[in-house]
């Protein structure tokens, strides 16, 4: 299940509401992405622009090649779009599988995904004014190893 | 052509989204940002280094080379920073 949303999402009842409906969930891959204050406290806020419908498109896409490449019971990411704070949770991705190999790896794969091919855009703005976030090497190389 | 900015691109062009009816012959992607840049400096600044530039096509990225049609939607943005 895809979630673009600017709400707050609340992690246990994610879980237990994909949970209660299978029972031969084994294991539970979990990443949580959070607004990071940095390390002098400098960051203010965090917007997230995106691009409403391919943004859906591109993260249905992406969860149902999981779920081709990596044995799954069911799959969750929600992403959070507008103004986020130090702190606040900005994405969710959630795999469930039978056993425990399948979930670890495939919510890497989707996480490493979603950092530079799902479309959004993440501006910061601190002291020293608002600032778009640039493209990492790292993240490219992370998810170029998939 | 239905075309959208999103992050530092929509800044810089100061618009969010424009509809264009273009009388001259706009084949490809690169074909479209020489017909932009040539319509005002903020397009001309925005579209200044093509690495940093990402284009998607009915909202699938392509390459800047890849042919357009005039009921396309194009959409202009720099490398996506999800997750």
């Amino acid at each position: 299940m895809i979630k673009v949303q600017k709400d707050d999402f609340n992690v246990n009842q994610e879980i237990k509401d994909i949970s209660s409906l299978n029972k031969n969930i084994g294991g539970i891959g979990l990443f949580i992405g959070k607004v990071r204050e940095g390390n002098n406290s400098e960051l203010k806020s965090m917007t997230l622009e995106h691009y409403p419908i391919m943004t859906e498109k591109k993260l249905e896409n992406i969860n149902n090649e999981a779920k081709v490449r990596w044995n799954l019971v069911d799959s969750l990411i929600i992403h959070r779009y507008g103004k986020l704070y130090p702190g606040d949770q900005i994405v969710l991705v959630a795999t469930f599988s039978e056993h425990r190999a399948d979930a670890l790896e495939s919510c890497e794969f989707l996480i490493d995904w979603l950092k530079t091919k799902a479309p959004f855009w993440k501006l910061e703005e601190s002291n020293k004014g608002k600032i778009w976030v640039e493209e990492k090497k790292s993240d490219l190389e992370a998810a170029n190893k998939w | 052509m239905h075309i959208k900015y999103f992050s530092w691109v929509k800044d810089q062009i100061g618009i969010e989204s424009e509809n264009l009816i273009i009388n001259k012959k706009i084949d490809s992607v690169i074909d479209l940002i020489t017909y932009l840049k040539n319509k005002n400096e903020k397009y001309n600044k925005a579209f200044e280094d093509l690495s940093v530039i990402r284009c998607a096509v009915n909202m699938e990225v392509v390459n800047l080379d890849n042919k357009i049609n005039d009921n396309d939607e194009i959409a202009f943005f720099p490398p996506m920073t999800g997750g």
